[in-house]
């Protein structure tokens, strides 16, 4: 009894500054955020995401060029977007937004928001199962799979979520060590697996790629009952993977630590280093396993137990820093929690939707529509930081008039994602459009807000 | 000591990633690769930790 009370005790100290700027001594150096980046964009979700460029038929030339232009847009929203707001305010999303929107916004787009992240969580550690049921002759989940297809997948996912949730619970310095040590190694495991399946592709030596890149591998030709892909699905789908942390805003959180705003461009090692070779090698593996794209298999097909293994460690460092975000958000609509008893509930249904394998299989179009319910309110902080000041409005209005609710905020967000559910487009070109309805409808209903609440001030001081 | 955990980590992932090229090259067996980056992920995991936390202090 005690040692439990001992344990809660300790877990209980692990608060950290959450509701407040944090302080100029809890800054963190560019290495951190490097090691961040690294590991969390160099995750196990990679080893899918690869196979399904090539599922729905990119060609070679469009796979490369989109991802060149995508990863360097993502940077750029990092840098420039991102970043500043984070250094000027160093709150995270969650604080900077009830200032904005008001408390009870606040609330719901958290709830909404963690939930996005738990099932993004779900998503890694769906993938890692697939790598840890490797040694028990697991059934592994197909394409087509929306449903758990055995006790052994149920069984798998709920162990590895259990390890995922404790290790979230520790926290961001833990976090941050264990993505610092596995990010080097992984990058490598992944870029060796795809070597050494070239052999038995037909490719001899590096004068091979091109030529068999076209023909076996991003053949243009999607599979059956697969849409076809272009240069522009893959460029958006590269910039906007991320689009809630970087435009989205959430990765306030993290880089709230920075000591300066240009750390923002420490992403393009997650962009470059990570997306980019992690997707042309998890492309080639499948390639090489005739159509498969069960992540565990492909990469014990290329780089043997290192591969299986690297699934795993994979899926843990982005998982890790999901659930933390996810007990952040939960935090603040459950305000007398400690953080980590918010971030087992967060790990509890993260690891039940994990356990269906249709999280995994649908993971771009999910991952689009994570990234467009989000964006709007990043959009309205990015409007309500630079432009109402500019046009002469007041910034953080909900604070100032101790309003609960700010109707502006909630219209543009709920008006744009009616509007971007509505436009003819494939989900991943809903959101660029997405994003100036937003900043437009916050501007123009924070003017109406703004001079109405005048007018009622200075009739009260007549 | 750092540096001689240092030395030994960069021989882990030379481990992980130069076995792969010899397979390409035909140099040695897909076994052989598999093997030796099982070995450069254990040589990494051991010695890693040990450096880069000091590197922390």
């Amino acid at each position: 009894m005690n040692s439990t009370r001992s344990v809660i005790e300790r877990l209980d100290a692990l608060y950290e500054f959450d509701r407040e700027p944090v302080a100029g001594t809890k800054l963190q150096g560019s290495g951190n955020f490097i090691g961040i980046y690294s590991g969390e964009h160099i995750a196990g979700t990679e080893y899918v995401i690869g196979p399904l460029f090539v599922a729905h038929g990119v060609t070679a030339a469009d796979f490369f060029l989109g991802l060149l232009v995508g990863n360097l847009l993502a940077v750029l929203s990092w840098a420039f977007v991102t970043s500043p707001i984070s250094v000027r305010t160093r709150l995270t999303l969650y604080w900077q937004l009830r200032g904005v929107a008001g408390p009870y916004l606040t609330v719901g787009y958290c709830i909404v928001n963690a939930l996005m992240f738990c099932f993004l969580a779900g998503s890694m550690i769906s993938v890692s199962a697939t790598a840890v049921g490797l040694p028990f002759e697991m059934t592994m989940p197909g394409l087509n799979d929306m449903l758990p297809n055995s006790v052994g997948w149920v069984v798998v996912v709920l162990f590895v979520g259990s390890v995922v949730t404790a290790l979230a619970i520790l926290g961001f310095e833990k976090i941050s060590q264990f993505s610092k040590l596995a990010s080097p190694w992984m990058i490598l495991v992944f870029i060796a697996g795809g070597l050494a399946v070239l052999p038995g592709l037909g490719i001899g030596s590096f004068a091979d790629f091109w030529r068999v890149a076209n023909e076996k591998i991003w053949t243009g030709v999607p599979f059956p009952g697969q849409t076809k892909f272009t240069f522009w699905h893959v460029m958006f789908f590269a910039w906007f993977c991320n689009l809630a942390m970087h435009i989205g805003m959430s990765d306030m959180s993290l880089l709230r630590y920075a000591r300066k705003w240009y750390y923002g461009f420490s992403s393009a090692f997650g962009m470059f280093l990570g997306h980019f070779i992690a997707w042309t090698a998890s492309s080639i593996l499948c390639a090489a396993a005739a159509g498969n794209v069960a992540p565990g298999p492909i990469a014990y097909l290329g780089a043997g137990l290192a591969g299986a293994v690297s699934v795993v460690v994979a899926g843990w460092t982005t998982a890790n820093p999901t659930l933390y975000r996810a007990g952040l958000a939960l935090q603040v609509a459950t305000p007398d929690w400690k953080r980590w008893k918010v971030t087992l509930g967060a790990g509890i249904v993260t690891t039940v939707a994990a356990v269906f394998p249709a999280l995994m299989m649908k993971l771009l179009d999910f991952v689009a529509l994570y990234g467009l319910i989000l964006m709007p309110m990043g959009a309205i902080i990015f409007a309500d930081f630079w432009l109402l000041p500019k046009l002469g409005m007041k910034s953080a209005f909900a604070e100032l008039a101790a309003l609960r609710l700010s109707w502006p905020a909630l219209i543009a967000w709920a008006l744009t994602l009616t509007v971007c559910f509505a436009l003819p487009y494939e989900i991943f070109f809903k959101a660029l459009p997405g994003w100036f309805i937003a900043v437009g409808l916050f501007v123009a209903l924070s003017y109406a807000q703004q001079r109405r609440q005048r007018v009622v001030v200075g009739r009260g001081n007549l | 000591m750092r540096l001689i955990l240092r030395s030994v980590s960069v021989i882990g992932l030379a481990l992980t990633l130069i076995p792969s090229v010899l397979v390409l090259l035909n140099a040695i067996s897909w076994n052989l690769h598999a093997d030796l980056m099982t070995a450069g992920m254990l040589v990494w995991f051991a010695t890693a930790p040990g450096w880069i936390r000091s590197s922390r202090r």
